[in-house]
């Protein structure tokens, strides 16, 4: 006969060693110290006021609990008639300012500090928008957008999670080591915010308005962060990462980086001058709706409800072209829909104009070259 | 006399008269009844959109809840228990006991009182009819910052503004009776400071009402010009300001938060000294701290702006104002304590969630002590750290306060004393599965997982597992709860007049159930208590 | 009784009348929250107008130099491309410096645009004095036109000390067209 109690035992063996044996029961408990100055001193405040209160909360609760063993009813019949003590009450209501006092300076200080934005070596213009990042770097004149790269069917899981799973881009911030980085933040549409847990920086991204924040790390590495504002449909899926090399590599990068853009508008050149025939269009297209606009309109055209409209078989995507092309490279002001053009190549916008009025039964048979899309521009 | 409905024959029309007594009913008892129940009931329909909450944040992916929806739930979660759970049930309260507690024949304006609460099941009505309409339900989180939720908000926002205009006008409407009751209608002998402290509680809680519930209905009323009549209050584009948008909507959103506890420090502060038998230590500095606080909160509006941009002395100030706070409700804690010390205790239920209360809300306002300080708030601001101090002040706090009254007053309400076995066993289970839930979630706020998102990366996962079965097994004590009312209601040990031996209070001195109309005419104060019932409280 | 009812009516007007102050404050706490924020320029606003053009110094030859920024952005929605001509100047204070941004309006029909200033930090604001603008008034370009924009300015020499960077970013905005004012006197008042 297995007994009630031999049924609970072994549950809870099985339940004990399922937790052990997962690969990595991952739980951290502490604020982490982070690479910045900045990020240190945080967590030691951290520590100091979390010890005060748990050093409070062990003489509170322990005096209730000694109260609720000691003057329980069985052992302590006879209540006492007291209600009144002006000097106690004194002492708890000073006592507690003191140690408020004692906790307010450390955190002025390092307030102070985290607020002097002055005398940084070099500035980057953080620009927010509905899903994504754009760092633009304003001495070397150097700007790019930040697109989270965790693909869909990891999400949807249909794959395993990768070890970044939501916290990968294509680009990163690439920043100095040992160099004072200010950070300009803003948006163009709604309120996010730039969080980068490893520096201990966070600001809101205000649409019309610029904030400022610095930093500056020491030691190379990757460092990830999030959006901590919630900004719509995809607040959990605009991950930052911040990629921190060392002053000579970083210079390296910046160089690399004008050299890029010159290749790019390099090959935007070539573009527009080939005729793309359409089924390259409609293969690069399919990339391109898949990765940039399938989350609201869905990979199958359909759209959701009156917020994502339906391609397939839309109205624009169906209609006049110049329509379209205005559509998809400037957006729709006060909605959801950006303004592609500054984000996507001439052959991109082309790709998946063609395929939007071409996939899902959408046969206009229009198939749109890289410059026409330039002459739009 | 007692007169009931039902003693009246013959009843020919039932419904007509199931009807007529709850639509136009005048009754404090009543219409404390139908705000209680209110509350109840959205309690499990919000309550069910934290399951989905929780369901979906079991593991990392998206398995049902996509985006659009799950942020809906969110919303709809929280807008649900601020203004429908929380603040019409410290309502129902007070409908119920104020009257009892200060010898008044009914509130002061019984009409008024009956149309403030026909209002809330349409404006709630209306609001949970937003999730089926064109756009989904309102998606930008219960604090509906610009321009997420003017420019870019679904069709349902207008409707949802109007709701919360309704909300706001029954709250007021509430508060305006609650103050001229208590001021009005006290039995002659009852100052003001010899009232009960949940009389206290209320008083001041109504005047936060009425102060700050306009200011909800002018940002509203703001956002709903921007979005059609071509105002700019909230877009750069016309001169205005998104972040003006945070400044006021926390004037008002600091003070309601004060308006979902003081009731619940009122309610401990009559539990605690019952169950000790003790008078409660300090009831004077109890009001003054009480008083404190809430003028105090008017002025930390700004902690929730830490990010915002904010100038550093703006940052101070806020940073200081907030760490006095601390101040008055360490000492109303330190006085609950002193209240047990060398009391003569028991355990019933009411009391082991005064007792949850105290220690619980303890730990939610040591985590809002740390959230005070503006360096650590650049970590913890907007992560999951700071839904943990939330839910500990809320639930622990606001509910398990409402809860605690529930156990408290029912044998006074129904004649009943409720079954003490499977009260204790719905204390251990909520005490157990609310920490479970909340606690993990101060750790993944620290290791950086923000708020609001429908899905997270894999560091977050075993902790999440962890919230997601307390949050199941919480779930699972609300119905328990249910249960015990429900039965509470139809039957049970007869409860005395005085129905706990260390009670004292004239609501005490009505019979059990307390009868239709009571204290017709004024009572003696101090009470008269039923000696017969056991040892009375020293003097 | 009846002094009770008396009572209870004045109680009744006065926290009425309450409740409705309460909501015009919310209202006042707007053009509150405008003049806290001019007089003291704490959120980055810089006034709307026009620096008084008698209180223009004379060139100074001030030692103390401060690099300004230009930052430009486009919200969602603009069509149009936007950028400083120069990233940054370094300024003398009390001197008047002029640059310009670019627009050009991508667009196949005319839009008109409102570019909103913001300066970081936000207190430097108010030591930002612009004699002229592109930003006091709408600007409307037809489809495919484009202009330079001018911008002039001086830095007064109040500037606190330890300011050495200022930022000044321009965000564009897309004016409905219900409420663009009229193209033609538009262009009328950029020609001077």
């Amino acid at each position: 006969m297995i007994s009630i109690a031999g049924k609970l035992k072994s549950g809870m063996m099985v339940a004990v060693l399922w937790v052990f044996s997962r690969p990595v029961f991952a739980v951290v408990f502490d604020l982490r110290e982070g690479v910045t100055n900045m990020s240190q001193r945080i967590q030691a405040l951290h520590h100091l006021s979390l010890g005060i209160c748990v050093v409070i909360g062990a003489i509170v609760f322990g005096v209730m609990f000694y109260s609720m063993f000691a003057h329980r009813r069985s052992r302590h019949p006879k209540p006492a008639d007291f209600h009144e003590n002006t000097l106690v009450e004194v002492a708890w209501t000073t006592i507690p300012i003191v140690i408020l006092v004692g906790m307010a300076i450390p955190a002025t200080t390092t307030l102070i500090d985290i607020e002097d934005n002055s005398d940084a070596d070099l500035t980057i213009l953080i620009t927010a928008s509905q899903w994504k990042w754009h760092y633009q770097y304003v001495e070397a004149d150097i700007g790019y957008y930040s697109n989270m790269t965790t693909p869909t069917a990891q999400i949807n899981n249909l794959e395993p999670k990768g070890e970044h799973y939501l916290l990968e881009v294509d680009n990163p911030l690439v920043l100095p080591t040992r160099k004072k980085v200010r950070f300009l933040t803003t948006s163009n549409d709604v309120i996010h915010s730039w969080w980068v847990p490893d520096f201990a920086v966070k600001q809101d991204a205000v649409p019309g308005y610029i904030n400022e924040a610095w930093t500056r790390v020491d030691v190379p590495g990757l460092y990830r962060g999030q959006c901590t504002e919630l900004c719509g449909k995809d607040h959990a899926y605009m991950p930052i990462v911040v990629d921190v090399k060392p002053e000579a590599e970083f210079d390296e990068w910046i160089e690399e980086q004008r050299l890029a853009r010159e290749l790019a508008s390099g090959q935007a050149v070539a573009d527009r001058n080939k005729e793309w025939a359409f089924e390259e269009l409609m293969q690069i297209g399919e990339q391109v709706f898949l990765s940039h606009c399938a989350t609201c309109h869905e990979p199958t055209g359909l759209g959701q409800g009156v917020t994502y409209p339906a391609l397939a078989g839309g109205e624009i995507p169906t209609g006049p072209l110049a329509v379209h092309i205005d559509r998809v490279m400037n957006g729709k002001a006060g909605t959801e829909m950006q303004a592609w053009a500054p984000q996507l190549s001439d052959r991109e916008l082309a790709a998946v104009i063609t395929y939007e009025r071409n996939a899902w039964g959408n046969a206009t048979a229009d198939v749109i070259q890289p410059r026409t899309v330039y002459a739009a521009r | 006399m007692v007169t009931r409905a039902e003693d009246v024959t013959p009843q020919r029309y039932p419904l007509r008269e199931f009807l007529s007594r709850w639509l136009l009913t005048t009754n404090h008892k009543e219409i404390g009844t139908l705000y209680l129940w209110l509350s109840f009931t959205l309690f499990f329909i919000a309550g069910a959109m934290a399951m989905v909450i929780r369901l979906e944040l079991f593991q990392p992916g998206i398995q049902f809840a996509e985006p659009l929806f799950y942020n809906q739930m969110v919303t709809m979660h929280g807008l649900l228990m601020v203004f429908g759970v929380v603040m019409p049930g410290f309502v129902g309260l007070a409908n119920w006991q104020i009257p009892l507690m200060i010898g008044a024949p009914d509130m002061a304006l019984p009409r008024l009182n009956n149309f403030s609460f026909w209002i809330l099941p349409f404006a709630f009505g209306l609001l949970i009819s937003t999730l089926f309409m064109e756009g989904g339900a309102p998606n930008f989180g219960w604090t509906f910052y610009a321009p997420l939720s003017t420019t870019y908000g679904p069709p349902s926002t207008d409707f949802f503004i109007l709701g919360v205009h309704m909300m706001g006008i029954s709250s007021v409407l509430g508060a305006i009776n609650i103050i001229v009751t208590i001021f009005n209608l006290r039995t002659p002998g009852m100052t003001l400071m010899k009232m009960p402290l949940f009389v206290w509680t209320w008083l001041i809680t109504a005047f936060l009402l009425i102060m700050v519930m306009p200011v909800l209905a002018g940002v509203v009323t703001m956002m709903l010009t921007d979005r059609h009549f071509g105002t700019s209050f909230f877009s750069a584009a016309g001169g205005g300001d998104p972040v003006m948008f945070q400044h006021i909507f926390w004037f008002f959103g600091h003070p309601e938060v004060y308006i979902l506890i003081l009731p619940g420090f009122g309610i401990a502060s009559q539990i605690i000294p019952t169950f000790s038998r003790k008078k409660l230590f300090g009831y004077h500095s109890m009001v003054y701290a009480t008083i404190a606080i809430a003028l105090l909160s008017f002025v930390v509006w700004g902690h929730h702006m830490f990010t915002t941009g904010m100038p550093v002395v703006g940052e101070l100030f806020f940073m200081y104002a907030t760490m006095l706070i601390a101040v008055p409700t360490g000492v109303k804690v330190f006085n609950w304590v002193a209240t047990m010390w060398r009391g003569s205790i028991t355990f019933e239920t009411p009391m082991l969630f005064a007792i949850g209360f105290v220690i619980l809300f303890t730990i939610g306002g040591f985590s809002g002590l740390m959230l005070a300080l503006v360096p650590a708030d650049f970590q913890y601001h907007d992560t999951f750290f700071v839904v943990a101090h939330f839910h500990y002040v809320l639930y622990p706090g606001a509910i398990f306060g409402t809860m605690a009254a529930v156990y408290y007053w029912i044998p006074k309400w129904t004649g009943h004393m409720y079954d003490e076995r499977l009260g204790k066993i719905h204390f251990w289970t909520a005490i157990i599965a609310v920490n479970l839930t909340f606690f993990p979630m101060h750790f993944t706020g620290l290791a950086g997982m923000p708020r609001r998102i429908v899905d997270y990366s894999l560091q977050f996962a075993d902790f999440n597992m962890v919230s997601s079965i307390g949050a199941g097994l919480l779930g699972m004590t609300q119905v328990l709860f249910l249960y015990i009312v429900i039965k509470t209601i139809r039957g049970g040990d007869p409860a005395s007049t005085r129905v706990w031996e260390g009670a004292d209070g004239l609501e005490w001195t009505v019979p059990s159930p307390a009868p239709h109309h009571t204290f017709e005419t004024p009572p003696p104060f101090p009470p008269i208590m039923d000696k017969d019932e056991g040892t009375p409280l020293n003097e | 009784m009846t002094e009770t009812r008396s009572n209870q009516r004045t109680h009744v007007v006065l926290l009425f009348s309450l409740a409705v102050g309460m909501f015009g404050f919310a209202f006042a706490l707007v053009p509150l929250y405008q003049v806290f924020c001019e007089i003291t320029g704490l959120n980055g606003k810089t006034s709307g107008r026009p620096a008084d053009p008698t209180a223009i110094p004379e060139v100074r030859a001030s030692d103390r130099e401060v690099t300004v920024q230009f930052l430009a952005s486009v919200s969602n929605g603009m069509p149009w491309e936007f950028r400083p001509s120069t990233h940054q100047l370094k300024v003398r204070l009390g001197e008047i410096y002029t640059t310009d941004y670019y627009a050009r309006n991508r667009a196949a029909q005319a839009v008109t645009g409102q570019a909103v200033p913001s300066v970081a930090p936000g207190y430097a604001a108010k030591y930002l004095h612009k004699v002229e603008c592109f930003c006091f008034r709408q600007q409307h370009l037809e489809a495919g036109e484009d202009r330079h924009m001018p911008l002039r300015f001086y830095v007064s020499d109040d500037l606190p000390e330890e300011v050495h960077t200022l930022s000044l970013s321009y965000t564009l905005f897309k004016v409905p067209t219900t409420q663009a004012a009229n193209s033609v006197a538009n262009l009328a008042s950029i020609q001077q």
